[in-house]
């Protein structure tokens, strides 16, 4: 019988970590941005079938970059565990809290226990009835958790992103500004990146959606086409 | 509540109704007959066809056996943006029936990132009758009226079902519950193709108010409490319910043009 060989419990943590965060660091950026009308999803994605942001109840919405497969069985666990509960209890006891919580678990578990940590970052954001109350968790690789107030970056080269956020967010920001601003924090990092010398080249490469704040039921909004192009040019 | 993982052979994939049997949230089969319970019953709906859409409305009665037991029920819901039911027969599972079908629709649209065809919708309302089978055997039965605007087709359809699961779609109207027969009546002979959605919308009015005229389960407006019958429009903006005080507007109307008659006979 061969023995193992032996791994320290840093260094195991530490090559799945960075595993992890390799996968992670290839995909494209994604914002999401706490404003006056809502909370504003945006990314860039080339695909216009296979989404990064989507809708998961009523006042919540889900975001995931990395590898699809992975945060998209992520998402219908999420729409499966909302509207299960919406069914069980009401619609309003369904909240991105508990959701949150439940994908940390998950992800902890997958990252300590699997043969491969889940190469995904996942934000999961829900709107409230003022901006100050909007809660956006922002989910990592090995379930760290953390609780985002204004804007948060996941992905690829999120920190320059979120530097140059940074410099211009304001929390009573309309749809319009806050659209422009998103994108071009996100094609700023795409001039700057070596790896990848494409910029975005507007509509065709956004995701967008909004969970709109003064909306009834379900607040998910896509934004797409010629609404979209409307609103970055405004 | 953990979150429900699935292996890849025992997904239930975009199905809600199998989640739940997964899940074990299945409402059990009544065992016997329920002759001795007094079960509460939704009665008469109507559906017609018009130049936007289709007009859905439903009165406001709910019986068990002789007795009214609420006066202000609803038969008359959304499914979904483009999609309407109408429910009669056995309120309770009725009711669970329609949340249920209003959450399959939604849960498919969500885990698919694409809503279901109108006749996917259709056929789904079908099966979930159809399931009912056993229980309306033992005395809960729940027939339905959908009601859609077709986004593909640009056309307002509209569908009836059985107690099988049969599912029937009709050109120009359908009517279900106790007061059906009085209710077609009057739809039938005021009904005229490609008419305006105003004159379906009073048509619809008129005929739930002949109706609660010989139909002891079939409510009428009540003007003392302010209940009206529920009315609501599908068209190409989706579905929409037609305000309180417009339906009531529409009833005094009639009730005055019905005195004008009576006075002129006399």
């Amino acid at each position: 019988m061969s023995m193992p060989f032996y791994v320290a419990p840093e260094q195991m943590m530490k090559d799945r970590a960075d595993f992890a965060r390799k996968g992670i660091s290839r995909g494209r950026a994604l914002a999401a941005l706490s404003i006056q009308d809502g909370v504003l999803l945006c990314a860039e994605n080339h695909s216009r079938t296979l989404r990064k942001i989507s809708e998961i109840y009523d006042r919540v919405a889900f975001a995931g970059v990395g590898r699809y497969n992975e945060f998209d069985q992520l998402r219908i666990a999420g729409v499966r565990h909302a509207d299960l509960k919406g069914y069980t209890y009401s619609r309003e006891d369904v909240d991105a809290r508990s959701l949150a919580n439940q994908y940390a678990q998950l992800l902890g578990q997958t990252f300590t226990h699997e043969l491969k940590p889940m190469e995904v970052e996942i934000l999961i954001a829900e709107v409230a009835t003022n901006s100050a109350e909007d809660q956006m968790f922002h989910v990592l690789y090995d379930g760290t958790i953390n609780d985002e107030s204004g804007f948060t970056v996941l992905g690829g080269a999120a920190n320059s992103v979120a530097e140059k956020l940074d410099q211009t967010y304001e929390q009573d920001w309309q749809l319009s500004d806050a659209l422009k601003a998103a994108a071009e924090a996100l094609s700023h990092h795409e001039k700057d990146a070596h790896e990848n010398s494409m910029a975005v080249s507007g509509v065709a490469d956004l995701e967008v959606a909004l969970l709109a704040r003064n909306h009834t039921g379900r607040a998910f909004q896509r934004i797409e086409g010629d609404e979209l192009a409307t609103y970055l040019r405004g | 509540m953990t979150l429900p993982l699935f292996e890849a052979g025992g997904d239930p994939g975009p199905n809600f109704a199998a989640l739940l049997s997964v899940a074990g949230l299945t409402p059990p089969v009544p065992a016997s007959p329920t002759d001795q319970l007094n079960i509460v019953h939704a009665t008469t709906v109507v559906a017609i066809r018009c130049s936007e859409g289709v007009v859905m409305a439903g009165d406001r009665r709910a019986t068990a056996g002789n007795l009214i037991s609420h006066r202000s029920i609803e038969k008359v819901f959304p499914a979904d943006r483009h999609s309407g039911v109408a429910i009669a027969g056995a309120a309770g599972p009725a009711m669970e029936m329609v949340r249920l079908f209003q959450l399959q629709l939604e849960h498919y649209e969500k885990v698919e990132g694409k809503a279901l065809s109108l006749d996917g919708k259709a056929n789904q309302l079908g099966m979930m009758v159809r399931n009912n089978l056993p229980a309306a055997l033992q005395g809960f039965a729940v027939v339905p009226l959908f009601a859609g605007y077709d986004t593909t087709r640009d056309v307002g359809r509209l569908f009836q079902y059985d107690v099988t699961g049969g599912r029937y779609e009709e050109r120009e109207y359908a009517v279900m519950g106790s007061g059906s027969l009085h209710a077609g009546t009057v739809i039938k002979l005021g009904y005229q193709p490609n008419a305006s959605t105003d004159t379906m919308i009073d048509l619809a009015v008129s005929a739930l108010y002949r109706t609660a005229e010989e139909d002891a389960a079939t409510g009428g407006p009540d003007l003392v409490r302010g209940i009206y019958p529920v009315v609501a429009v599908l068209s190409v903006d989706g579905f929409q319910r037609v305000e309180d005080t417009e339906v009531e507007h529409r009833f005094r109307d009639l009730l005055v043009s019905l005195n004008n008659e009576q006075a002129n006979t006399r």
